[in-house]
């Protein structure tokens, strides 16, 4: 498939009330496109793989930009850039698990244009389907990274149904360990997802990632008090440190007792088409302690119920050690 | 609210060539309004280097593009035109962006460096540029110019830079020749500290 040097004909629209972006988002429909830092945008287009009529531009929008204490924690405007939550202080005391998570998106410059709201909404990687192809995710009837000779080293050991993709945000598995929430505006009115409901898989809505609706739109993230200050544990694991996503990757949050863990929250990312919970570790570390002897008594529980691919198995024991690592304190 | 933005209490649309989404709806009234239909704002104004450029733009055009074939400043390169290489690296409101991931119509308000506005006005390279020609740092020099702007936005922050915050601060820049490690050394020089 052809790669063009430039841009599609498509319109732009750079509106500064909020209300006009919700308008518009509302009469364009699936024709219309939102732009956070387009970083997941341009390639679809220069590729001619998605084809929308008009790009909303949220970014003048004043109302999506900062980060503001609420009574419950702290919210995020979905137009905040990367950047700007990597360098906030209240983010870093409180929530240093999104600031280490945001700070391994990508690369510097795509940071600093990168939206949290692009960030969360962003596309599934799987190259037959960023190339144009007719697969399940585009609305066809075939699995092209499911075949006894695709090239499936990247994609889904878990939760997988007929397609195989997997969720390639980084502060996807970080919000759903910290229990944010996400609110979403349409012409309508605002409703709040949980981020665990947020993130879809293929056997809830197959051509989607999450679960907004055409017309909606991301206007901010909220994480409760509740998890401010905690035990984090963060690492990705990625061919390269810059710019390549996640193969396995683990986000955890732990409230202590003293020495012994009470709540906690492991996600894992790069291994299912959402942030995927591992609720047997969670339920197993509780009235444990963090040391080599827990971390070998649950590291195992991490891969319980996977099914690789062809190519890849390795995922399975880099679950297993991310856990590992993440209870040795 | 902002004055500037309420007195911009319209949308603006940049309208393609074309067509217009043209409708009977509220927005679009307000559209016909402010901008009789069909008038494409496209002759915008942008701040490069200080100086400002008169230019037509359509309205998916990437900053890369205008630079490079509407305003002659070639010095910024085009590698992959994916957001993977660094080579387009130029500094908008102080911050390094990829300028083949920019849509030109969205610095329209900003100031917008390019590796051709780093020198100084007697045209005295930058302290950068004279490093990277001191420690040897260029191979072939493709990602040469994005390399000097991402080093130049660095040291315009953080003027003595750890190594480990070059590094870093370095990372999405692409080196096909694998001279990172000159590079660093010229960063390192121009920060005016041993390499
Ligand atoms: C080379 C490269 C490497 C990358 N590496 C990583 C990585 O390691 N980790 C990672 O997590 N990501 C990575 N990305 C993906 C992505 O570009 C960045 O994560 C970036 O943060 C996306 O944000 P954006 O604002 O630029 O998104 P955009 O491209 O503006 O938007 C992405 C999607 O979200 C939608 N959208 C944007 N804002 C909203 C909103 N407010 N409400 C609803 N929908 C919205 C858009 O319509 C679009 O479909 C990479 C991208 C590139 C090009
Ligand atoms: S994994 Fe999903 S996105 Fe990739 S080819 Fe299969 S159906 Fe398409
Ligand atoms: S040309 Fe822009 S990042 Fe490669
Ligand atoms: S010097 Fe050749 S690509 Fe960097």
């Amino acid at each position: 498939m052809a790669s063009f040097d430039v841009m599609p004909d498509v319109q732009l629209y750079q509106p500064v009330e909020l209300d006009d972006a919700l308008n518009l988002a509302d009469e364009l429909g699936d024709e219309g496109w939102l732009l956070g830092g387009g970083q997941d945008t341009y390639g679809w287009l220069k590729d001619r793989a998605k084809q929308p009529r008009a790009m909303i531009d949220l970014n003048g929008i004043e109302a999506l930009h900062g980060i503001s204490e609420t009574n419950d924690g702290i919210e995020i405007g979905a137009a905040t850039t990367l950047r700007e939550i990597i360098r906030d202080e209240r983010v870093n005391r409180d929530y240093s698990l999104l600031v280490e998570a945001a700070g391994r998106v990508a690369s510097p410059q795509i940071r600093n244009v990168g939206t949290l709201g692009g960030n969360l909404s962003q596309d599934t990687r799987c190259w037959y389907y960023r190339r144009g192809l007719d697969c399940y995710r585009a609305g066809g009837n075939i699995c092209y990274a499911n075949g006894p000779e695709s090239m499936n080293r990247e994609h889904a050991v878990i939760g997988a149904s007929r397609c195989v993709a997997v969720s390639p945000s980084d502060t996807a598995t970080a919000l759903v360990a910290l229990e944010a929430t996400m609110v979403a505006r349409s012409v309508k009115g605002e409703r709040t997802i949980a981020a665990e409901d947020f993130f879809v898989g293929p056997d809830t809505h197959i051509t989607q990632m999450t679960s907004l609706k055409a017309g909606e739109i991301l206007t901010a993230v909220r994480i409760p008090a509740k998890w401010a200050g905690k035990k984090f544990y963060f690492e990705k694991v990625a061919d390269r440190d810059v710019w390549d996503f996640a193969l396995v990757s683990i986000a955890v949050a732990m409230s202590m007792d003293g020495d012994t863990i009470g709540d906690s929250r492991f996600v894992c990312g790069g291994v299912a088409c959402t942030p995927h919970r591992l609720t047997n570790v969670e339920r197993a570390v509780r009235g444990k302690s963090l040391s080599e002897e827990s971390a070998e008594a649950v590291a195992p529980m991490a891969s319980e119920g996977t099914k690789p691919l062809n190519y890849n198995h390795f995922k399975l024991p880099l679950m297993e050690n991310l856990v590992r690592r993440a209870m040795r304190g | 609210m902002n004055p500037q933005l309420s007195r911009r209490r319209f949308i603006k649309a940049v309208i393609a060539s074309s067509v217009a989404a043209a409708s009977s709806s509220g927005i679009h009234s307000a559209l016909a309004q402010d901008r009789p239909r069909g008038a494409v704002e496209r002759l915008i104004s942008l701040n490069i280097n200080g100086q400002t450029r008169r230019v037509d733009v359509s309205p998916q055009e990437t900053l890369a593009h205008t630079l490079r074939y509407k305003l002659g400043l070639t010095g910024t390169k085009i590698g992959c035109n994916r957001g993977e290489c660094g080579a387009c690296t130029v500094i908008i409101d102080g911050v390094t962006n990829y300028s083949c991931s920019t849509l030109t119509h969205s610095v329209r308000t900003r100031a917008v460096q390019t590796v051709e506005g780093v020198q100084s006005a007697d045209g005295s390279l930058h302290p950068v540029q004279q490093a990277f020609i001191d420690e040897l740092s260029p191979q072939c020099g493709f990602c040469t110019p994005g390399q000097v702007m991402s080093a130049v936005a660095l040291l315009q922050e953080n003027p003595k830079p750890t190594r480990d915050e070059v590094r870093h601060a370095m990372a999405g820049n692409l080196c096909r020749c694998g001279a990172y490690d000159h590079y660093l050394n010229g960063v390192m020089r121009a920060s005016g500290q041993n390499s």
